[in-house]
């Protein structure tokens, strides 16, 4: 087990020093920094002397490693347009982001799991039928469309519920502020949590609906059922612990995936995270923001990737021996 | 009185356009404490009876007609509901393939409780002692300890074992085994029928064994059903039914079983089932372009000789070399192959055997050793036009007809590429006529060329095969398992065909089969293998009147007798 | 564990096909589940939905002659007429059917020519992904080895990001590189660009997976055994084998290459307002929500919804009839 996740680590530490040198990349050569520093008056002179304290003339592989060990201790320089520590901008946004996943996460969970079992069993019922198709609209609605026409008819016109922002928030120890305390913060979340949790949804309702299907076609499963075993016993003792493999990873896939999508849903509902603000940043090029984004991001992805790896091992039984 | 009746059964899978009827009016009884054979090749509906009897019929399967009693009980009638209490408390199943048949993320102690708790009042302690009880039966050492062990760390034999035990979690009184042992190498078949055979007699249980194999019928059946396209074709006692069979297919199918005893020198004509075309033209070989261009280097020794050949694998990388791990498929293996004899190579699955045969034809580059080929050394060769040379002259016939061909070319083109690659022909129009004359030469007439792979059956394809190796006039042919996918009957026309082309092309041949009766029919000199090492190489009669290994004797032993079978017919064919 | 028998059984299940017959559960359970009979269910939408994909190809490639109006001739457009609402409501201008946007275009012209866009984009990434993606997968499975690893660890990385963002990044980097050049012509290869490299891992993950089944085939071994040289071999004998999955993936693609298109483009950074697409159009029309014009918004989401369903349709259908298996 040790070793498992030790090697997984490595791994997991690979893919983020990759995230790395592209965010650095981006970072130091897209654009020079300097000219997004200074103004046009700025002398040449002027320029060269903050081109050295910026330490932009040392080679490439000392700023390299600046760049990691500023980026570990949450130092990603300054926005070129708001002029702040991009630390601090994301350190205030980050909160309404995660509260929005989260919820969109547990929207697409506890609705997408149970309709795809559903469907997978009964595959020939009208209301599997209905599932299915429901699921083709909601995965070829793309997410932005969805958020205006959840606008249009319950804001718009309805207007039951707000049509962006996030309602009123309580500041919960130093810096976390949450919507989940007030009725204007749970109502300003039902929308954007719909809009963004509803691919998601639709996702894992198919996956879920194909693995049972494969799953039911096995061999063990036609011996369990020619043991006489009930059906509650073949379906949900055999045939859905089967299916939970595959489904732990692309769920956590799409988890991670709900993070960067919020980025749509949030510039719809106007909601003030992350997503948002790296959206007007790639619209004004604002570099250090892209590339803090990104390496973000990437740790997200590549924690959900190493707990659902330590899950998959809790599950098989040919792995831990293995390994053992 | 029996315990299982079945009277006039009809099954039909009705489709979009027309039903088909997978099996029509089958009369069968099971006795307890007796096993019945079931035996017919691919097609013949065997298993949709023993599915029907059970009541898991494939959708949109149908019993349409008559009728299945257990113990005078009507079943086939019976609501869902209670076929499922019958299903593992009465009949037992135990299916093919010991590999797919458990689920891998349960331990064996869970699925057996859970098991037996379906079907008998029993707490969980108690479930527990009869599942570590079963387990002892079964011939499982250490039950208590590998009872909570996962599936996938028992072994193939093992699991069939646990697989049995499954089936009989709850006394059932009758159990239907389809196919128990096809999944299984010859040593390990024979421990599960010889368990099977025992488990029968003691539990006074009523057997019916679903198979192809004539070996598994004569080896454990007391009475034998033959089956042929959905009808019960002949079924009495087994003895009497292999030893006078009286209607013409089974006569064809019993002669076509390779003979462990006596070399014949063809096998009987069996054409009842898939009649191989005779060829449109004969070919004079000394003119036709097949005959032609024996432009090879003569050898005085022997064709291949093969020295300390070694092929290990990596199994698990690391950076560090001490832990790695390697797997020896080949263990320093010598023997030579003389010109124009067939060399047979015999041995279980893990014996190296296929290994050595894609070592001499270069698909995998060997960890030691040399190979020798009419005294050209094939290792130590780096130039791509010698070794273009000397590829064209050893061809390979692969195991498995239906992957060996690529289903998107026509025939025509799959044997046409090897003349135009190694530009064995001057023109389109003469690669057209030696593409026509080989599909002509190996009975599947020339009209073939202008149709895909999948409208042949298993049995022409190999032929596509063999046309497609003779398309580079080789000198050495390698045969890996050519005939061990195919049914019998269609077994024996392929190992005449390749008989044949032998004696006309003079070809020098290696042959690989797990299957001892085969070797024994085509191999003038064979070579025993086992876990990639040699353990002896002797002329064929030697080897079978006197074998000098150990293994050699215990393989030699583990070949069913065959004994029962009628031999008659083969004088008058 | 004999790999010798279970072949063997396999062809005996494989050879009940050639006669029809169900010996074994699995190969009629096989051929009921999947091909013909599934096929044959679904083959009414399929059919709706294969004419609706060719409508929408016809609207939108014939669009400069059957639109009504030019969206892009600037002499025609007057800003007096902008914001007419559909027909069927007060204060509509029967000239225009489903109403104008804010500058005065008709808004079915600019739906017409939007779809034009996004189909074009569309096919474009589609075709760049799939070559990328299939050589990559080819190579990376029939080598093995290094090349695979290497090939695959990229692919990996890649798929932790969703290709929206990866779009999204590619073309913040674009802009900071081409920032001083022309958007309106440069957007258009930007896209293209950051779609087909948000998309390749699909196809590569694909043709890899069904070229390491394919290459230990014995048609492959044959082949090898004949002397023929491995790019040859890839290119005649793998490749004609694993179009099938790619075939599906591409159908599906496009549906997700439009989406991705249309979203980038709501969100600012695909196509500029001067060349609209669709999406381009929903992000004008967003504006005006609020203020009761809704027309301007909703008519591009349901053009671009109901292309989307109908590619996505003769994909769904298309991946059941060629094989039941695939994800």
């Amino acid at each position: 087990m040790l070793g498992f996740a030790m090697r997984r680590l490595v791994q997991a530490m690979i893919v983020m020093l990759v995230v790395a040198l592209l965010a650095f990349t981006l970072f130091r050569f897209v654009g020079d920094p300097v000219n997004q520093m200074v103004g046009v008056e700025t002398s040449l002179e002027q320029r060269e002397a903050l081109r050295e304290s910026l330490g932009l003339n040392d080679p490439v592989p000392v700023q390299f490693w600046r760049f990691i060990s500023n980026a570990a201790q949450f130092d990603f320089g300054t926005s070129y347009q708001f002029r702040q520590p991009v630390s601090d901008l994301f350190a205030k946004r980050i909160p309404a982001t995660l509260e929005l996943s989260f919820v969109s996460a547990l929207f697409a969970l506890i609705v997408g799991i149970p309709m795809g079992v559903y469907a997978g069993l009964n595959r020939e019922s009208a209301v599997s039928k209905l599932f299915l198709s429901v699921s083709l609209v909601g995965i070829s609605l793309p997410t932005f469309l969805i958020g205006i026409l959840l606008i249009f008819v319950f804001s718009v016109n309805l207007q039951w519920l707000p049509s962006f922002g996030r309602g009123e928030t309580v500041q919960i120890g130093g810096w976390w502020t949450t919507g989940f305390l007030t009725v204007s913060g749970l109502k300003a979340l039902i929308l954007p949590s719909i809009t963004l949790g509803l691919y998601q949804m639709t996702l894992i309702m198919r996956l879920i609906r194909a693995e049972m299907l494969e799953v039911i076609r096995t061999d063990y499963i036609k011996f369990a059922r020619a043991r006489g075993l009930p059906d509650r016993l073949v379906h949900f003792r055999h045939a859905l612990k089967n299916t939970l493999i595959p489904v732990i990873t692309i769920t956590g896939l799409q988890l991670g995936a709900i993070i960067a999508f919020a980025t749509i849903t949030e510039t719809v509902f106007q909601w003030p995270g992350m997503g948002l603000m790296f959206l007007q940043a790639v619209q004004n090029v604002d570099i250090p923001i892209m590339s803090a984004y990104l390496l973000l991001t990437a740790f997200l992805f590549v924690s959900i990737n190493f707990i659902v790896d330590i899950l998959y091992f809790l599950i098989d039984p040919r792995l831990r021996v293995e390994r053992a | 009185m029996s315990v299982l009746d079945i009277r006039d059964l009809k099954v039909e899978f009705p489709g979009r356009k027309s039903t088909f009827v997978a099996v029509q009016g089958v009369h069968l009884e099971v006795e307890a404490g007796k096993i019945l054979g079931v035996v017919g090749e691919s097609g013949a509906g065997k298993s949709t009876v023993g599915n029907a009897v059970i009541g898991l019929l494939q959708e949109p399967g149908r019993i349409a007609q008559g009728e299945i009693r257990l113990h005078d009980d009507r079943i086939d009638t019976l609501p869902e509901k209670q076929k499922r209490h019958i299903r593992g408390r009465k009949i037992g199943m135990i299916f093919q393939d010991p590999l797919t048949s458990l689920d891998p993320l349960q331990t064996v102690e869970s699925q057996l409780v859970e098991t037996i708790r379906t079907h008998l009042p029993l707490s969980s302690s108690q479930a527990r002692a009869r599942a570590i009880e079963l387990i002892d039966a079964v011939g499982i050492p250490n039950p208590s300890e590998r009872i909570s062990q996962y599936p996938h760390q028992f072994s193939g034999g093992m699991r069939q074992r646990v697989v049995i035990a499954l089936a009989l979690c709850a006394e059932p009184e009758l159990v239907i085994a389809d196919e128990p042992t096809t999944a299984l190498d010859v040593s390990i078949q024979a421990q599960i029928l010889e368990l099977m055979k025992r488990l029968c007699a003691d539990r006074n249980v009523a057997m019916m064994v679903i198979t192809h194999d004539m070996g598994v019928i004569a080896d454990i059946t007391d009475h034998v059903a033959v089956m042929y396209h959905g009808k019960l074709v002949e079924y009495g006692e087994t003895h009497q039914v292999l030893g006078a069979p009286q209607h013409r297919y089974t006569q064809s199918l019993i002669s076509a079983v390779p003979r462990p005893d006596v070399r014949v020198e063809r096998f009987p004509v069996v054409d009842y089932i898939e009649k191989a075309g005779k060829p449109a033209k004969q070919i004079d070989i000394a003119t036709h372009w097949l005959g032609q261009t024996r432009d090879y280097t003569k050898t005085d020794g022997p064709l291949v000789e093969i020295e300390d050949l070694t092929m290990r694998f990596e199994v698990k990388g690391s950076l560090i070399p001490s832990r790695r791990k390697h797997f020896d498929a080949v263990k320093a293996v010598s023997f030579d192959i003389k010109e124009g004899e067939t060399f047979g190579v015999v041995g279980e699955s893990g014996s190296g055997k296929s290994t050595i045969a894609r070592i001499i034809t270069g698909l995998y580059h060997p960890t030691a050793g040399t190979i020798r080929f009419a005294g050209t050394d094939l290792t130590s060769l780096t130039n791509r036009r010698q070794i273009l040379a000397m590829r064209r002259q050893m061809q390979m016939i692969f195991q498995d007809p239906y992957s060996s061909l690529n289903a998107r070319m026509r025939v025509r083109d799959i044997i046409a590429e090897p003349i135009k690659f190694h530009r064995l022909a001057s023109s389109n129009s003469e690669v057209r006529q030696i593409v026509e004359d080989l599909l002509d030469h190996v009975g599947l007439g020339a009209a073939a060329g202008k149709k895909f792979p999948h409208e042949f059956s298993g049995g022409q394809r190999q032929r596509i095969s063999i046309a497609r190796a003779l398309a580079t006039r080789p000198r050495f042919l390698l045969c890996d398992e050519p005939t061990s996918a195919l049914d019998v009957s269609i077994q024996a026309q392929i190992l005449n065909l390749l008989k044949d082309l032998q004696d006309e092309l003079g070809l020098t041949m290696m042959f690989i089969s797990h299957d001892l009766a085969v070797i024994r029919q085509m191999c003038n000199r064979i070579a025993v293998m086992k876990n990639g090492e040699l353990c002896e190489v002797a002329d064929c009669d030697t080897l079978f009147e006197s074998p000098q290994h150990d293994y050699t004797r215990h393989l030699l032993k583990l070949m069913p007798s065959m004994e029962l079978l009628s031999r008659a017919n083969i004088e008058t064919a | 564990m004999s790999d010798v028998s279970e072949k063997q059984t396999e062809s005996v299940i494989a050879t009940d096909r050639d006669t029809g017959a169900p010996d074994t559960m699995s190969a009629f359970g096989r051929f009921m589940d999947s091909d013909i009979l599934h096929s044959f269910l679904r083959s009414k939408v399929a059919v709706i939905a294969a004419i609706g994909t060719f409508m929408f190809f016809i609207l939108a490639f014939t669009a400069p002659w059957i639109a009504p109006h030019d969206p892009f001739d600037l002499a025609s457009i007057s800003i007096l007429d902008a914001r007419v609402p559909p027909i069927w409501m007060d204060y509509a201008d029967p000239r225009f059917l489903l109403g104008t946007d804010d500058q005065g275009r008709d808004l079915l012209s600019g739906i017409f020519y939007g779809m034009r866009i996004s189909l074009i984009v569309g096919f474009c990434s589609v075709i760049a992904a799939a070559i990328i993606g299939i050589s990559l997968g080819l190579v990376a499975g029939y080598m093995g080895g290094r090349v695979d690893a290497v090939i695959m660890r990229i692919a990996d990385v890649q798929l932790t990001f969703p290709a929206i963002l990866i779009a999204l990044l590619i073309d913040g980097a674009a802009r900071g590189i081409f920032g001083s050049l022309d958007r309106e012509v440069f957007s258009f290869w930007i896209l293209i660009f950051a779609l087909a490299l948000s998309f390749w891992v699909q196809y590569a993950r694909t043709v890899r997976g069904s070229t390491m089944v394919e290459k230990n085939k014995e048609y492959v071994q044959a082949a090898r055994v004949i002397g023929i040289p491995s790019i040859i071999i890839m290119v005649r004998h793998i490749l004609p084998n694993v179009t099938g999955p790619v075939l599906v993936i591409a159908t599906i693609n496009l549906a997700l290459a439009i989406v991705t298109e249309a979203t980038l483009s709501f969100l600012g950074v695909g196509m500029p307002p001067t060349q609209p697409s669709l999406g381009t159009l929903i992000a004008i029309g967003n504006d005006f929500l609020y203020s009761g014009e809704w027309w301007i918004a909703i008519f591009p989401g349901l053009a671009l919804a109901l292309l989307v369903l109908n590619v996505n349709l003769l994909g769904d259908w298309l991946r059941d009839a060629l094989n039941p298996k695939l994800r």
